[in-house]
């Protein structure tokens, strides 16, 4: 059976008119992530050229991706780390699940990953009696909410301290009128201490990995990755395949662009490498493709697979700053989302090239330079001639096609239209159902004339001024 | 045909046609020219705080002095002594108790704060997280301006872990306000000796 089509104009509806609070704060915070973010990158003069770089070695690697997979493997393999291969999203939670229950493991703590995320894995492991704590504090907060990350680097962004002071009550106990951050933060870190001591593995993602040396890197603030690694014995990480770099010194590049991309901030607190278990412990890695390597071969797609998951595009994004992540129902949102999750599944997330205004903020801002609104564009094209469209905008669209076919009936629309805007401004364009991210904006005033009644009666001025001696 | 083969036949029945060349990376201007007051800035903008002790008996007093109430000290280096011998940790789980772990950097970086610390630093890598505070002695002349140069000496091939650390644990998570000491760290302090 299919799945339900996602509609992420009625889920932005729903998150904007819960309260006033809600989309106003999410709004203002992530608009202050992008200017600091602005601010880091003017810091830096070669910015431009750093996006340049990043981009190219991204490029190269992934047209010699082959090579460096068996480099990056040759090398973990001999620095001492398992390596497993995993299809898709069942190959690798079984690889998982192997792993723990060979050594009789029922609790884990896992740091963020946004692969884990779409293999589904914790609900695999829940199924089959694993506990998984969540020691990212953001993540931590959406586990105990039900829900998945809304976004890629601030997982509970969409928020309130106030929403958050309530699930702690609920789950640790916390006094529900304390809204204090610190105070809420205080009383998860002692409870998910007792989780990192109890845990038999401890799960990481992976930023960067480097085919030289068959080391990954881990990019955290709050050193939650770090405690999953060297407290519990086993570390399994979750590697993608487009995660490889081929050299070290390509960190200098990628490690400079990522957080000031992500929050304006220099660099995550720790930047950590792993290259091979630590002394008494072991260490598995997990390459996955899932989708990757046939979205390598999509010509119009492919650079979607520089992205390093920043969050920049997020952001910078008006429709995203307005809708909350959740709203794009899939496991990318923002702009990044809406290219990569049509890949998984066209039918279920066809909607998603509409939810954008198209006004390319997000390509201004990748650090990687992916071409993210062209590939917007593009995803529209196919998904409209898939016969994707939703009824309303295939009518609309074809409706605009017969009138700009001709041309009389284009003229008298424009003046209809220029009429009935003065009356119910909000109702044509801006429609609640329609683009709820654009309520609250006024449309601009039309001119009392229009372009083609101003050019004839300009014509017949020019023509009266020249036949003047 | 196993798993890894039928990803390595994706790969290359998808890889796209036109190769990209891997880019020169050219050397950049070098914008930070005194590398002690630029790190000693981005420290505290990294949350972290900062000591000049004049020598290694001075570095241990202050230790003293800034954590009279702690009870348990562990020490990775030589050069301050602590109160629980981390040569004989068995199993990193013995470290959850650990109130001040002391460490010795490689080298920090100017740019934006950072120190590395290797597992041969750390001897156990736990102490670098469970401790509740930690103390960071670093060479002031051991410092690199950026993160090119920075990756220019961290030798990967040589340690298991490396860890560019910059300030204590920080999250952000709650209504985006800046909090310290979320999973790891709460405070880092650098004795530059």
């Amino acid at each position: 059976m299919a799945a339900k089509r996602v509609d992420p104009a009625a889920n932005a509806a729903a998150f904007i008119d819960q309260d006033d609070i809600h989309e106003p704060a999410h709004d203002r915070n992530l608009w202050a992530a992008r200017m600091k973010r602005d601010a880091a990158a003017k810091a830096i003069p070669e910015w431009e050229d750093l996006r340049t770089i990043a981009s190219l070695i991204k490029e190269h690697t992934l047209t010699h991706l082959d090579k460096y997979l068996e480099q990056f493997e040759a090398n973990a393999i001999k620095r001492g780390a398992k390596v497993y291969w995993a299809r898709d999203a069942a190959e690798h939670n079984q690889h998982v699940w192997n792993i723990l229950n060979e050594r009789k493991i029922s609790s884990i703590i896992k740091s963020k990953s946004m692969l884990q995320e779409e293999c589904g894995m914790t609900q695999f492991l829940e199924t089959r009696g694993i506990t998984v704590t969540e020691s990212d504090l953001g993540e931590r907060i959406q586990q105990l909410d039900n829900q998945p990350p809304s976004h890629i680097v601030m997982p509970a962004i969409h928020k309130t301290a106030a929403d958050i002071a309530q699930i702690f009550s609920k789950a640790i106990g916390t006094d529900p009128n304390n809204t204090d951050p610190h105070y809420l933060n205080e009383a998860m870190r002692q409870d998910a201490r007792k989780r990192f001591l109890e845990a038999g593995a401890g799960m990481t993602g992976a930023n960067f990995a480097i085919a030289e040396t068959g080391t990954f890197v881990v990019c955290t603030n709050e050193g939650n990755a770090d405690i999953g690694a060297a407290v519990p014995r086993v570390h399994i990480a979750s590697i993608g395949i487009e995660k490889i770099l081929p050299k070290v010194e390509d960190l200098g590049v990628f490690i400079r662009l990522l957080s000031r991309s992500a929050l304006g901030t220099l660099a995550t607190q720790y930047t950590s490498h792993f290259s091979g278990p630590r002394k008494g412990g072991e260490l598995h890695i997990i390459i996955t493709d899932n989708g990757r390597s046939k979205r390598l071969g999509m010509d119009d797609f492919w650079h979607s697979l520089k992205c390093i998951r920043c969050g920049a595009c997020m952001n910078t994004c008006p429709v995203y700053r307005r809708s909350g992540g959740l709203s794009y129902g899939a496991t990318y949102s923002g702009p990044i989302g809406i290219i990569l999750d049509p890949t998984f599944d066209e039918s279920k997330y066809s909607e998603l090239p509409y939810h954008s205004t198209l006004c390319g903020s997000c390509t201004e801002v990748c650090p990687v330079k992916i071409d993210i609104s062209d590939q917007i564009l593009r995803w529209r094209k196919v998904m409209a001639e898939k016969k994707f469209l939703p009824i309303s905008r295939r009518l609309a669209f074809s409706a605009a096609g017969k009138i700009f076919e001709r041309p009389n009936l284009f003229h008298g629309a424009e003046t209809a239209a220029s009429a009935a805007l003065k009356i119910t401004p909000h109702f044509l364009l801006y429609n609640r159902a329609l683009n709820p991210w654009g309520r609250h904006r006024e449309l601009p005033h039309f001119a009392k004339q229009t372009f083609r009644e101003w050019f004839i009666q300009n014509k017949q001025q020019n023509q009266e001024d020249k036949q003047q001696p | 045909m196993n798993p890894r083969e039928q990803i390595f036949d994706a790969v290359r029945n998808h890889l796209p046609a036109e190769k990209i060349d891997y880019p020169q990376i050219p050397v950049f201007q070098k914008t930070i020219t005194e590398l002690l007051p630029a790190f000693e800035e981005r420290l505290l903008d990294a949350g972290a705080t900062f000591f000049l002790p004049k020598d290694l008996r001075e570095a241990q007093f202050l230790l003293e002095q800034q954590f009279g109430e702690a009870s348990v000290i562990c020490s990775a280096t030589p050069d301050i002594k602590g109160n629980r011998d981390i040569r004989q940790v068995k199993n990193p789980h013995e470290l959850a108790d650990v109130d001040v772990g002391v460490i010795r950097a490689r080298f920090g970086v100017a740019e934006n704060g950072m120190v590395w610390l290797t597992e041969e630093d750390l001897v156990v890598n736990a102490l670098g997280f469970l401790s509740q505070h930690l103390v960071i002695l670093l060479k002031p002349t051991e410092l690199v301006a950026d993160m090119y140069d920075a990756y220019v000496k961290v030798s990967l091939e040589d340690t298991a872990y490396g860890c560019f650390m910059m300030g204590p644990s920080a999250t952000a998570d709650i209504g985006a306000v800046l909090v310290h000491g979320a999973q790891g760290a709460r405070s880092l302090s650098v004795y530059l000796v």
